[in-house]
């Protein structure tokens, strides 16, 4: 194509979705918050023998901070009220892994009357990692699975849809 | 000093006061009667033989007729622990703290009003410790029933991975 040659080497072409969507699953950052046993596994995703700073996700200590919350460990009742109010707090756009069994269905405390079953009661979970604990391999698999998806986001015409429906 | 020996001279120094002395193993213990807490348990602190400096564990026991405190105790001075009971009924259970013999009492005796709904009369600063503060009912009772929502959030997950035949009310 003649176009295609007259653009220099140092010019890519990409649609802006893709550009988007590059640009933010490079950079989930996901907020400095376990639960339980689940955290520990989750900071050693963090460490350096699994470095999921690798694929762009670093902890952030502020929720406003987040792209990413990380529910890792056994959610009580009295814990999904402050993890709600955490997640509201969350600029868009915003995605939840959740952690291990206890957050995924309330796992081995499913019947104790202090637990939530499933952070999925209170929140929209993205990607499901089952584990008890997870290994910081699983893990990073989940945070793959969360990229692949939001590389197939179409902000631009969800965005045009919006605005249509608004005029 | 052996527990039973402890045992013995509290009976000598309360007397009817204790209500009953087990020898059970491993852990022996004496019933005492609810308000001769505080003065049973001072007399083992200042007692230079028994000198029951720590509260090593504080906690309570629903056995459907009746409501147990349990204290467990132990010397750092003599090596040597004895275990305390109190009995108190099931309907509005209330005894006097000994948060002030056992500073280390003002947290397990939150826990044990959280769970289990016993009053401690005395007490600087009774609230709820685990649960939430408007949580309803003591969970550790034995007639407690789980609420079937909390703040809207359901209790009850639709495909249980956990099967029992007592299902969640």
């Amino acid at each position: 194509m003649p176009l295609l040659n007259t653009i220099p080497d140092y010019v890519l072409t990409t649609k802006t979705d893709e550009l988007i969507n590059w640009m933010r699953k490079s950079s989930l950052w996901y907020m400095l918050f376990g639960l339980a046993c689940c955290a520990i596994e989750l900071m050693h995703t963090g460490g350096p023998r699994s470095d999921i700073e690798r694929f762009g996700a670093t902890p952030r200590a502020s929720a406003r901070q987040s792209d990413l919350m990380i529910i890792a460990g056994t959610l009580t009742l009295k814990m999904a009220l402050r993890t709600r109010l955490l997640y509201d707090q969350m600029p868009d756009p915003k995605y939840i892994i959740s952690m291990g069994s206890c957050s995924n269905c309330g796992g081995l405390f499913q019947l104790a009357y202090s637990v939530c079953d499933g952070v999925d009661k209170i929140l929209p979970v993205d990607v499901y990692v089952p584990g008890c604990p997870p290994r910081p391999e699983a893990l990073t698999e989940g945070l793959l699975k969360l990229q692949e998806k939001i590389m197939s986001e179409r902000w631009l015409a969800r965005d045009r849809a919006a605005a249509a429906t608004q005029a | 000093m052996e527990a039973a020996r402890i045992y013995e001279r509290l009976k000598e120094s309360f007397a009817d006061e204790i209500l009953e002395i087990s020898d059970r193993k491993p852990d022996s213990f004496a019933v005492v009667a609810p308000e001769a807490i505080v003065r049973v348990g001072l007399f083992l602190y200042d007692d230079p033989d028994c000198a029951m400096d720590c509260l090593s564990n504080e906690t309570g026991v629903d056995y459907k007729e009746h409501i147990e405190v349990v204290y467990h105790l132990f010397s750092y001075k003599h090596r040597h622990s004895c275990v305390l009971k109190v009995k108190l009924p099931r309907d509005n259970p209330s005894v006097e703290t000994v948060e002030e013999i056992w500073r280390s009492a003002n947290w397990m005796e939150r826990e044990i009003f959280d769970l289990l709904g016993v009053t401690f009369t005395g007490h600087s600063d009774l609230r709820r410790i685990l649960m939430p503060e408007d949580w309803p009912g003591y969970p550790l009772r034995k007639d407690f029933v789980e609420p079937l929502e909390y703040h809207g959030i359901s209790t009850v997950r639709e495909s249980p991975i956990i099967r029992l035949d007592q299902k969640k009310k």
